[in-house]
């Protein structure tokens, strides 16, 4: 990284590239020179400012009156740009328009809700690690179990036929690859995007989506009168968009951190219920979900410095989580932290809205896990899977100790 | 320009967040005073939408219910009308004649009963100091280019909040004082029924029950009402410490005036995961075996809390000495 001067007084300029191939390798270094660059830093190569530090990440996230979201949660400017699909009516929108559909799905994915979903997920966690197990122990762990599970029981939920689903996973890849700029990762994307969001927008339809699901909720709340006809697709699209991926990474972020911390899947073994504060730790240590954009609606200060209004604010949720300054050994996954405060799921009024389906998927897959398995361990190198947004496997070989 | 503020409200205790300090009160009409309300650290204070209400717990004891009538693109006060009753218990008597600049009262919520639906028109009728959740409603109509109108009667026209800050919407407000014009012609103003419109009414219980029958005709769930009434809410909210027995771990835990549940579970050993810690995410849902929540967050309605099941120890405490919770 070259700090060199800069446009804007007191901002110290880098012209790293955030989502070039080595930094999506490993990303920890980056993280670490901007965290200590400064409060602010001009990156020069995408003309954007970033925040790296626990405290300005957290600030950003939940000033959505300063650091708006409608005008893309991603490098491309809404404001002068068209977007690739029509934007989110959750992420990609502020107050007053964010209102009706963040309430209507925040009671949809709300705790209260997801009880019935409990003891129906933790049979269906046991069933697919005792079918893991009964073909060996030794395995892909990507698409053996971060993939399966959420896979097996989000669309259910959710409420979409069985035809298409292995759609999801390559048009969430690309959904989040777009909020980055248009690089080879977004071109290899491309072509497929009118087939994959054809699929996805027939799956939004009412008549496509079964009675008993998140969808259907949210028609109903169509029917209610609480948004409008117009807005229930969108918000169907919004959890097929954001609602696998994410899942699926944090899953196999987890399963790499106990592979690689025995101590720790020890921990969790002798007292499986560490299993919610334990994912959460791994949230935080991984940050499935490693930065989102926001633009400045006026003039901010952060630090000694002046972001000038309409400028695009690179927030790196994966560094702040990472940041001594509010973390203790930030490095280490520890079992014994309490990760409480951790901002891989946001912050503020856009905070993932399906954090506490995430939280239950991985509870029940780790309480499976850690009912059967006495160790985990790396057989293989992993291999990383780059995206612009996302910090991911593409595999991730482990070997299991079975009791 | 304004400074982006170091988050420290990640690392407050519960207890902070469960105050606000009056930092302004002007009358705006006969018996009626604005209060505004800032955090005591001058931080943000919680996400709001319109419709949304506060539980304030005043310096003498008592819990009172008020609407949020002001700016939320301002993060930093709260601005709360309040109408002296003739026959209060002690709710906005005191508010009146004592609460000043300074004071620190509980905070409760924000929580919203009585939220906007997207639409492109709106009917509003208020009547008296039921203007006030429907201010902000307005200002959101306005801001979305919607259509709308107000029907905003009271007794006399000198008892009337906000006329100043409405005159600027011209003719799309009616002020219908009833020394003036008598009672509401509500039909008149409603017109035919139609799809589409919904009407938000909030006012005194005749007010309301009028507008119900008028609307009849319209489709279900068009109407959208708020009583608002000064009723009394469950037991007084302790101002003393109480006992949380953490059922599962076996141990019993004093919870002093100045920590948060969660703190105080924390400082026994026992870690409950939270995030917002504001009652707004939901993270730290806790379930109650036995005891009476005090329920200060955003998320659990009504039925919710009658349940008693559950509560978000971020910044719900006790009414009752002891809270048994599933830790």
């Amino acid at each position: 990284m070259t700090l060199t001067h800069s446009p804007v007084a007191d901002v110290p300029v880098s012209d790293v590239d955030p989502f070039s191939h080595e930094v999506l390798e490993d990303p920890l270094p980056m993280h670490e020179e901007l965290r200590e660059a400064g409060p602010v830093v001009h990156l020069s190569r995408y003309d954007v400012f970033a925040v790296a530090r626990y405290a300005e990440v957290h600030a950003a996230l939940v000033d959505w009156q300063r650091f708006q979201s409608a005008a893309g949660v991603g490098l491309s400017n809404f404001r002068t740009e068209e977007p690739w699909r029509p934007p989110s009516l959750l992420l990609e929108a502020d107050p007053p328009r964010h209102d009706a559909p963040r309430r209507v799905l925040g009671a949809v994915l709300g705790p209260r809700s997801l009880r019935r979903l409990r003891d129906a997920w933790s049979a269906d966690a046991e069933q697919l690690v005792d079918a893991v197990l009964a073909e060996g122990t030794e395995f892909d762990a990507v698409p053996t179990l971060a993939q399966a599970f959420p896979l097996r029981v989000f669309p259910d939920a959710v409420g979409i036929g069985q035809d298409g689903r292995e759609n999801l996973l390559p048009y969430g890849d690309h959904a989040f690859n777009a909020f980055g700029p248009s690089n080879d990762l977004v071109a290899k994307g491309t072509h497929r995007v009118p087939e994959l969001s054809g699929w996805v927008g027939e799956q939004c339809a009412r008549e496509a989506l079964s009675g008993d699901g998140f969808g259907a909720a949210i028609w109903a709340a169509a029917d209610r009168g609480e948004i409008t006809p117009q807005q229930a697709p969108l918000m169907v699209r919004s959890l097929l968009t954001a609602g696998v991926d994410t899942t699926v990474h944090a899953l196999s972020a987890i399963l790499y951190a106990f592979a690689t911390h025995p101590d720790q899947w020890a921990r969790l073994v002798a007292d499986p219920s560490l299993a919610r504060g334990a994912f959460d730790e791994a949230v935080r240590w991984e940050s499935p979900v490693q930065t989102f954009f926001r633009t400045t609606t006026t003039d901010v200060r952060i630090g000694d410095a002046v972001v000038p209004e309409g400028h695009k604010v690179l927030m790196f949720l994966a560094a702040a989580n990472r940041d001594p300054r509010r973390w203790t050994d930030p490095d280490r996954f520890d079992l014994g932290r309490d990760p409480s405060g951790h901002v891989g799921f946001g912050m503020g009024l856009h905070q993932c809205v399906g954090q506490h389906v995430a939280r239950l998927e991985a509870e029940a897959v780790l309480t499976a896990l850690a009912r059967r398995v006495r160790s985990i361990e790396l057989a293989g190198p992993p291999r990383r899977h780059h995206n612009n947004t996302l910090r991911a496997w593409d595999s991730l070989p482990v070997r299991l100790g079975v009791v | 320009m304004l400074t982006v503020e170091q988050s420290s409200r990640t690392r407050r205790s519960g207890v902070d967040r469960t105050t606000v300090r009056v930092v302004g009160k002007t009358p705006v009409a006969d018996g009626v005073v604005t209060l505004t309300l800032a955090a005591p650290d001058g931080g943000r204070l919680p996400d709001w939408t319109p419709g949304a209400h506060v539980d304030l717990t005043l310096d003498n004891g008592l819990t009172r219910q008020y609407s949020l009538c002001g700016d939320r693109w301002d993060a930093h006060t709260y601005r709360v009308g309040v109408l002296l009753e003739p026959t209060s218990r002690g709710g906005s008597r005191h508010v009146h004649e004592s609460l000043a600049p300074g004071h620190v009262v509980g905070l409760g919520g924000p929580r919203n009963a009585f939220p906007l639906v997207p639409a492109e028109s709106y009917l509003f009728v208020a009547g008296g100091i039921g203007i006030t959740p429907l201010l902000p409603m307005i200002a959101q109509a306005e801001l979305l280019g919607a259509d709308w109108r107000l029907l905003y009667g009271g007794r006399q026209r000198s008892s009337m909040a906000f006329l100043d800050e409405l005159a600027v919407h011209g003719d799309r407000v009616l002020v219908r004082p009833q020394d003036e014009f008598g009672l509401l012609d509500l039909p008149g103003f409603l017109g035919a029924p139609r799809a589409g419109t919904p009407v938000y009414g909030c006012g005194p219980g005749p007010l309301l029950s009028a507008l119900e029958r008028a609307c009849l005709g319209w489709p279900a769930r068009a109407l959208h009402t708020e009583r608002f009434v000064a009723a009394e809410r469950g037991a007084p909210v302790r101002t003393t410490a109480f006992e949380v027995e953490l059922h599962r771990s076996g141990r019993t835990v004093t919870v002093t005036p100045d920590v948060s549940v969660l703190e105080a579970i924390s400082a026994a050993g026992v870690e409950v995961l939270s995030s917002c810690r504001q009652g707004t995410c939901g993270t730290c849902e806790t379930t109650v075996l036995a005891g009476q929540p005090d329920h200060r967050d955003s998320l659990l309605d009504d039925d919710a809390r009658a349940a008693g099941d559950c509560m978000y120890p971020c910044v719900s405490r006790s009414s009752s000495d002891r809270l048994v919770l599933d830790l």
